[in-house]
């Protein structure tokens, strides 16, 4: 065999520190300003790892092929460049799940692809043309029997995963994106449904270790890609943050499954880290609403205890000008913001009143709940956008024992988030779920479309509580309002 | 009707129940004002300043008694001025019916309605008319202004250039109302301020405003506050004891002692003894807010300031509030006020006694000929929800490293249970798999652990640009794509093209959205 333009060694060493740069660069975000440097570690990886990938193929690639791999990657890049570049903020959680299903989708590509060399492997093996083969196909054509069957489960495995990753985020892309509707659509016995799916894929699997040909793949592609279908429909809205984790999760799975496929260690090792991140925040998310995350994943609210208590007295309305004359007296306002402000628009508008409050010598401060907004981390991206400094934007747990000595809370277009029945009432469906203890502080004013309740569909008992104001409104139009009443 | 403010006939009292502004309001609930001439000179509220409030000047007392409907005084009346009253009147000011049944039974003998001030029940509603707390507000802090003036010294230390000055230490026996306020007013005069009072529950009150909790370590079934509306009740012996044995260790360190111990229905308790007195320094003063009760102080006299053989000064005086007429005046005529807007539930200028409401009821004394005092008690509890504090049963040493030791173990079971299973897996899969593919699976499963490790010191701020980079690192899965790409086989060329296309367009997105995401977060 003819050396290719590096050797083996040098190319496992690029490897290595590419794996290295990842990791740095998923460490660098434990904090804002690190953070600004490890994305670089990120980029350089994977420039890296590129370049060795096809320093190594070099032995093998024509001209041609070089000028394919050119095309795809600037016709891919500026796709991706104008993406990136016209995205607004707050439509960050549908391009997320967009980019998962193309993650999906060339996983499910690749495992294809990988079956198509191994039979053209094992053919020329058998006809003793092995040494012709390059590429992927050259290694296959090395392993044991034993080894092909493992190499077909962790094929099985990309496929599947990778399909489910592909349409699930298409799905959720199409709900955040709102052009389809992000109400829970439940089937009638869909957990059997999911199940019976599930069973003929690992059927079809068995068939295919058996010897059948590729139609077992693509079956299983096309029922997986059914299951995430259907999987993600059944999970409505503000659930999203755990899909789209859990698909981020799912697209770093795949991509482990399809490196031990390709034997290829730096996919694994990518895929480990990207898996476990999305699994945290998946779990992050579901600790911030107290549900189990199989729970979740199977979907809605339904069918749990709704003995809630009903809530008695009135919701009292608020006009701008009072909202205004009570923050003009605080000395400490915090906001809690909700997916409603994205929804609204209404950050810049929300930023604007900061500066002014906080050039008024007032404390301001942001209280944001785990599972506010529609991604982890979303009301973050959007306060940091609108120039929101981000260290007067707390955590829940840095900002809960404050309520009490706060004198006036605003709540912009969040709902379940501060719902005191999740402390106070046992019945209520979402009991237990740690929320931001709004009503300890002397007023609290809640910025709402109308009078609904939220997502969950739970009566907030808070809104009826008699230091809280209700501010009717379209939260940009109220934050204006309320700015030119300051 | 018409609503009247007599001039205060008791010696020294400058204090008046209606004032200018007070006046305005009333009117608005549809009552004429009356006022007696020079009612309100003492407080510095001239006739002319009552005129221009609308309110109608009269010049003697009993022509103001004959016209008004609704007579509202500071203090009771004397027996002179219920002699004279024509029959029928309605009447609000204090009257403290349990030290006058004999001015009760005069009132009754006239018909007259009265209602008490100091019988205004503590429940959260009625705060709006509780004189005593504002009185007792008044006094609290005239006490300290009173003690600053007969005390040679600063409250605040200070370094000046002539030398360094201590600052004051300043006593605070019983914290009620007059007592926080007391503690207020010394506290923003600089002073190092010291508070003791029995009920242990007013402990965070004191702290709140700056003043440091005098501990007693005592062990006694503590009353809950609650159940004598707010005020202290009788300590037991032991405990006066303790309490006694703590003053005298702090009255040679305490320049100035406020004592407002007061018990409902009894006399002043005696908390600040001869010999105490006796241990202070020189230029000490003491400030006896319970003298009119016979004091806490065992020296003081009521009304007097009297300075002992060692140069303390033992103030008695029991006219604070009267000291400061303008501000009290200015107080009581707004809960007086906000007496008769209860009275007037329509604002038409007509007060209806509502036996049924728990305010009126438990101010009211005499009613249609009828002595109604003592009132039944409140329907609502005294003092907003009686919630004593549980407190969490503090767990013994041996307790907490039981439960320590349990949930060690716990948690040690579960982590060797997991560890076992998950070996076991391994070890299964070892069996079968060949070497080359556990190579793979032990990084697989290192990756694994370091992403864990990794993630979770990510900032929960960063979890959206931590989704984009994981979205664009996932993308690492070209490398599988450029393996293939070489491949001889157009159809799998073709579909490897394709993933480098999506994988490209992943890469660059993510990382330029999150390149983008990160530049946003700005400091202040």
């Amino acid at each position: 065999m003819n050396e290719g333009l590096i050797n083996e060694g040098l190319i496992g060493a690029a490897y290595v520190v590419a794996a290295v740069l990842f990791i740095l660069a998923l460490g660098g975000l434990s904090n804002q300003e690190k953070a600004k440097r490890a994305i670089w570690y990120g980029i350089v990886g994977m420039a890296l790892a590129v370049g060795a990938t096809i320093a190594a193929t070099s032995t093998a690639a024509g001209i041609g092929q070089y000028v394919l791999i050119g095309l795809m990657v600037v016709a891919g890049g500026i796709g991706g460049w104008i993406v990136a570049k016209r995205v607004q903020m707050t439509q960050m959680p549908e391009l997320v799940a967009g980019f998962h299903s193309l993650v999906g989708l060339a996983a499910v590509f690749i495992g294809v692809n990988a079956h198509l060399e191994m039979t053209r492997a094992l053919a020329a093996k058998a006809a003793g043309t092995a040494g012709e083969l390059a590429g992927f196909a050259a290694t296959i054509a090395k392993k044991t029997p034993v080894e092909i069957s493992i190499l077909k489960v962790e094929l099985f495995l990309g496929i599947l995963i990778g399909a489910i990753t592909f349409t699930g985020s298409i799905i959720a892309y199409g709900k955040l994106a709102g052009k389809l509707s992000s109400a829970a659509m439940t089937l009638p016995g869909r957990h059997a449904l999911n199940l019976f799916a599930l069973i003929a894929c690992l059927v079809l699997g068995y068939l295919y270790l058996g010897g059948a040909g590729l139609w077992t793949m693509l079956l299983v592609a096309i029922i997986a890609g059914a299951i995430g279908c259907h999987l993600i429909l059944a999970i409505g809205g503000a659930d999203m943050p755990v899909v789209v984790s859990m698909l981020n999760s799912y697209s770093g799975w795949a991509a482990a499954a399809i490196g031990f496929t390709l034997g290829n260690d730096l996919l694994i090792v990518v895929g480990a880290l990207v898996g476990s991140s999305g699994a945290i925040l998946s779990y992050i998310m579901c600790k911030g609403m107290n549900r189990s995350f199989i729970s979740v994943i199977l979907g809605g609210w339904g069918g749990e205890s709704q003995s809630a208590a009903s809530v008695e007295g009135e919701m009292i309305e608020a006009q701008a000008d009072a909202v205004a004359q009570a923050v003009s007296d605080a000395d400490s306002v915090i906001i809690v913001p909700g997916y409603g402000m994205a929804v609204a628009q209404a950050q810049a508008a929300v930023s604007e009143l900061t500066k002014k409050l906080r050039s008024q010598g007032k404390s301001v401060r942001f209280a944001i709940h785990p599972v506010a907004g529609r991604l982890p981390g979303h009301m973050n991206v959007l306060l940091a956008e609108a120039k929101v400094p981000y260290d007067i934007v707390l955590e829940m747990e840095e900002i809960n024992d404050d309520f009490p000595s706060t004198d006036v809370v605003i709540i912009i277009g969040a709902n379940d988030i501060v719902n005191p029945a999740a402390q106070d009432d046992p019945g209520s469906p979402i009991a237990g779920m740690p929320v931001l203890e709004v009503w300890k502080s002397r007023q609290v004013f809640v910025c709402k479309r109308g009078r609904g309740t939220g997502y969950s569909g739970i009566e907030n008992p808070l809104f009826f509580k008699d230091n809280t104001r209700m501010f009717y409104g379209d939260a940009k139009a109220s934050m204006d309002a309320l700015l030119r009443e300051l | 009707m018409k609503i009247g403010a007599p001039k205060e006939t008791a010696p020294g009292e400058a204090r008046v129940a209606l004032t200018p502004e007070s006046a305005g309001r009333l009117q608005k609930l549809g009552y004429d004002c009356l006022i007696e001439a020079g009612a309100g000179s003492a407080a510095s509220f001239t006739d002319q300043a009552y005129e221009e409030a609308g309110v109608t000047v009269v010049e003697s007392a009993s022509e103001l008694w004959k016209q008004a409907d609704v007579i509202v005084k500071v203090r009771e009346p004397s027996e002179e001025e219920i002699e004279r009253a024509p029959d029928g009147k309605t009447l609000i000011g204090f009257v403290w019916p349990a030290a006058h049944e004999a001015l009760l039974g005069k009132m009754k003998a006239k018909g007259m309605t009265v209602l008490a001030m100091d019988m205004v029940p503590r429940i959260s509603r009625a705060q709006k008319m509780d004189a005593l707390s504002s009185m007792a507000n008044i006094a609290g802090y005239r006490a300290v202004v009173e003690a600053s003036n007969n005390f040679g010294r600063f409250f605040m230390g200070q370094m000046t250039a002539a030398g360094k000055v201590p600052p004051a230490r300043v006593l605070v026996v019983g914290a009620g109302v007059a007592g926080l306020a007391a503690i207020g007013t010394s506290v923003s005069l600089g002073a190092i301020t010291l508070a003791f009072d029995v009920r242990p529950e007013v402990a965070e009150q004191i702290e709140s405003m700056g003043a440091e909790f005098v501990f007693l370590d005592f062990e006694e079934a503590s009353k809950d506050g609650a159940e004598t509306g707010g005020y202290a009740a009788p300590s037991s012996p032991e405990f006066r004891e303790k309490q006694l044995e703590k003053f005298r260790e702090l009255a040679p360190e305490v320049d100035i002692v406020i004592t407002t111990a007061l018990i409902p229905g009894r006399p002043a308790p005696e908390l600040w003894t001869d010999d105490m007195v006796e241990a202070m320094k020189p230029g000490s003063v003491i400030i006896d807010l319970a003298a009119e009760r016979g004091g806490n102080c065992s020296l003081t006299r009521a009304d007097e300031r009297l300075v002992t053989d060692n140069g303390v000064t033992i103030i008695g005086y029991t006219d604070f509030p009267s000291r400061m007429a303008t501000q009290s005046s200015n107080l009581y005529a707004t809960n007086i006020r906000h007496m008769v807007d209860d009275l007037t539930p329509d604002k038409d200028g007509k007060p209806v006694i509502d036996m049924e409401d728990d305010v009126i009821r438990g101010a009211l004394v005499t009613h249609e000929g009828d002595i109604t005092w003592p009132p039944p008690p409140p329907k609502v509890k005294a003092i907003a929800a009686a919630t004593p504090k549980k407190k969490e049963p503090e767990e013994s040493a041996e307790d907490k490293a039981a439960r320590e030791m349990a949930e060690m173990k716990r948690s040690l079971n579960r982590t060797g249970l997991m560890l076992g299973i998950g070996s076991a897996l391994i070890l299964a899969l070892g069996t079968v798999a060949p070497p080359s593919f556990m190579q793979h699976f032990i990084v697989f499963v290192l990756a694994v652990f370091v992403g864990f490790h990794v993630i979770w010191g990510v900032a929960h701020s960063l979890h959206t640009p931590l989704m984009a980079i994981t979205n664009a690192i996932s993308s690492i899965i070209i490398v599988g794509a450029l393996l293939q790409i070489v491949s001889g086989s157009f159809l799998v060329m073709l579909l490897a093209a394709l993933s480098v296309l999506m994988a490209s367009v992943n890469i660059f997105g993510g990382f330029l959205v999150t390149r983008r995401m990160l530049a946003m977060f700005q400091r202040s």
